[in-house]
């Protein structure tokens, strides 16, 4: 991907995020979640479309993380809400790794 | 093909607002009529003790659909009525005024109500209950910094108030006519532990004790103890449980017993009504017995599966209890409805405010009660779903991953 627009940010190292433990972080005031799933690395918005929760304190189970609050599943994947209460998708974003390093990319000026 | 059933559902709050937003998904065409009591959208309940109380969330932002969204899936609602009776012989509702509206299915998701003091002086203007929006914006519009507010009753709903008065400012005294609190949902371990963290808080509890009236001139100025003591307060929160709105169903001649008898699919003795929420009595098969549960997801779930069977379509609906709590900076998350156990196991340090209780039976758990750790109550949940047997011992120590013991 060659989007002008996208601007990578180093998040987390691979050794950080486990398949059972994601990793929040942040990248300017986007608070945002980091899975690892068969090998692959994925980030989707950390914080529950239904209300406010941090994700990455969910529960993950076949490829679906469980919002800790009020049990609303998300595929890690694409960010799409699964289940209720969640009606809204969680944003999905460009994930590449360089080195040991997760770079994650957001759209310019919007950190 | 145009469908002109008409399918109408007494109750709009979480349970019924589920119901019509399932008919809708699973793409029902037909009329789809929301009849609810109280002036505002299906909401969830939880806020009104918490984030709503604090004045942190606006009435909108606590609904699950906006009207937008009810438009959009051509939901009918109609706020502000009561309905009065349901005609089974000529499948109508009569709401108060006495208009009536006819049925192909009806859903019945009227809740629960507060169950009152029964004392002198509980009606003073001052003394409140907590179950509605409405309630929520008086006890507000009634707090003021530095008052003490009176909490009756040391259960989920009083502690929740306890917490929140205190962080607007108000001394908080609990009463609580037991010798511990939550004591119907909770051990004694983690009734003492409750104990301890709200008194650490500055939250006044006195546990066995009761209240004998209240007292003001006009107004909530004094509560008053048996033998006589009294404590100032200009505000009172009253949470010593509810009482299921079974009168319509009862009229009606629906089987009745703790609550409207329902099946696994929602469907009540009328196989043209189906009834949903803390409202029902239910069969659970996980834990193998009825029971009339008032929680979030049962409302819910139960919901979305009443809005199928009103279709023909819905799955034997059954899911281990779970229920949540949040009182000053501590989440409690609760699965099961434990009644006796072997042992217990606590994972964690109740000292520091984050850990996980499980009850064991038979070598399996049959529930748990975490505090600031939601992630090993789910895994909790899945070992007890998938009735996996574990030790204490490997619960309570920190090397074990729960995860891996649920590849057992």
């Amino acid at each position: 991907m060659t989007d002008a627009n996208i601007e990578f940010h180093a998040v987390a190292t691979t050794a950080e995020v486990t398949e059972d433990e994601p990793k929040a972080v942040s990248i300017g005031r986007m608070d945002i979640g980091i899975y690892k799933l068969e090998g692959e690395f994925y980030a989707i918005d950390d914080i529950c479309t239904h209300a406010y929760a941090c994700m990455t304190d969910g529960y993950i189970d076949d490829g679906q993380i469980e919002c800790p609050l009020h049990g609303a599943c998300f595929d890690i994947k694409t960010g799409k809400a699964l289940t209720a209460p969640a009606t809204i998708d969680l944003r999905p974003y460009e994930v590449k790794i360089e080195g040991d390093q997760i770079m994650v990319g957001v759209t310019k000026a919007e950190d | 093909m145009s469908d002109d059933r008409t399918f109408v559902i007494i109750g709009a709050s979480q349970a019924g607002g589920w119901v019509a937003q399932t008919l809708r998904n699973e793409g029902f065409e037909g009329n789809v009529i929301l009849i609810g009591e109280e002036p505002y959208l299906p909401y969830e309940r939880p806020p009104l003790s918490k984030a709503a109380l604090l004045g942190e969330v606006t009435v909108d932002s606590t609904y699950f659909w906006q009207q937008e969204a009810l438009d959009e899936a051509n939901i009918e609602v109609r706020l502000n009525t009561r309905v009065t009776a349901i005609d089974r012989d000529a499948k109508e509702i009569e709401i108060e005024g006495g208009d009536r509206i006819a049925y192909d299915k009806l859903a019945i998701t009227t809740g629960a109500r507060v169950r009152k003091l029964p004392i002198e002086g509980a009606d003073l203007p001052g003394v409140f209950y907590l179950r509605t929006m409405g309630d929520t914006l008086a006890i507000r519009n009634a707090v003021k910094d530095g008052a003490t507010a009176m909490i009756v009753g040391g259960g989920w709903i009083g502690l929740e108030c306890a917490a929140t008065l205190t962080k607007l400012g108000c001394k908080s005294v609990v009463v609580e006519a037991a010798d511990r609190l939550c004591g119907r949902a909770v051990t004694p371990e983690i009734s003492d532990w409750m104990l301890k963290f709200h008194t650490g808080h500055g939250v006044d509890v006195r546990l066995s004790t009761g209240l004998e009236k209240f007292e003001g001139n006009g107004q909530l100025e004094r509560a008053v103890l048996p033998g006589g003591d009294t404590i100032d307060c200009s505000i009172a929160v009253v949470g010593i449980g509810v009482i299921a709105n079974v009168e319509l169903a009862q009229d009606a001649g629906l089987k009745i017993d703790n609550g409207i008898v329902v099946d696994d699919r929602a469907c009540t003795s009328d196989p043209d009504i189906v009834a949903a929420g803390d409202v029902t009595n239910h069969p659970n098969g996980l834990l193998e017995r009825r029971i009339r549960l008032e929680s979030y997801e049962n409302a819910q779930n139960q919901g979305i599966t009443a809005g199928k069977a009103m279709l023909d379509k819905a799955e034997p609906y059954s899911e281990i209890p779970w229920f949540w709590s949040d009182q000053f900076d501590a989440n409690l998350q609760m699965i099961g409805l434990p009644q006796d156990w072997d042992e217990t196991a606590t994972r964690g340090d109740q000292d520091s405010n984050e850990f996980v209780t499980f009850y064991l039976k038979n070598g399996m758990i049959d529930g748990a009660i975490s505090v600031n750790n939601p992630r090993d109550l789910r895994v909790g949940k899945r070992l007890m779903q998938g009735k996996k047997q574990v030790s204490a011992a490997e619960l309570i120590d920190p090397e074990t991953k729960l995860q891996a013991l649920l590849k057992r």
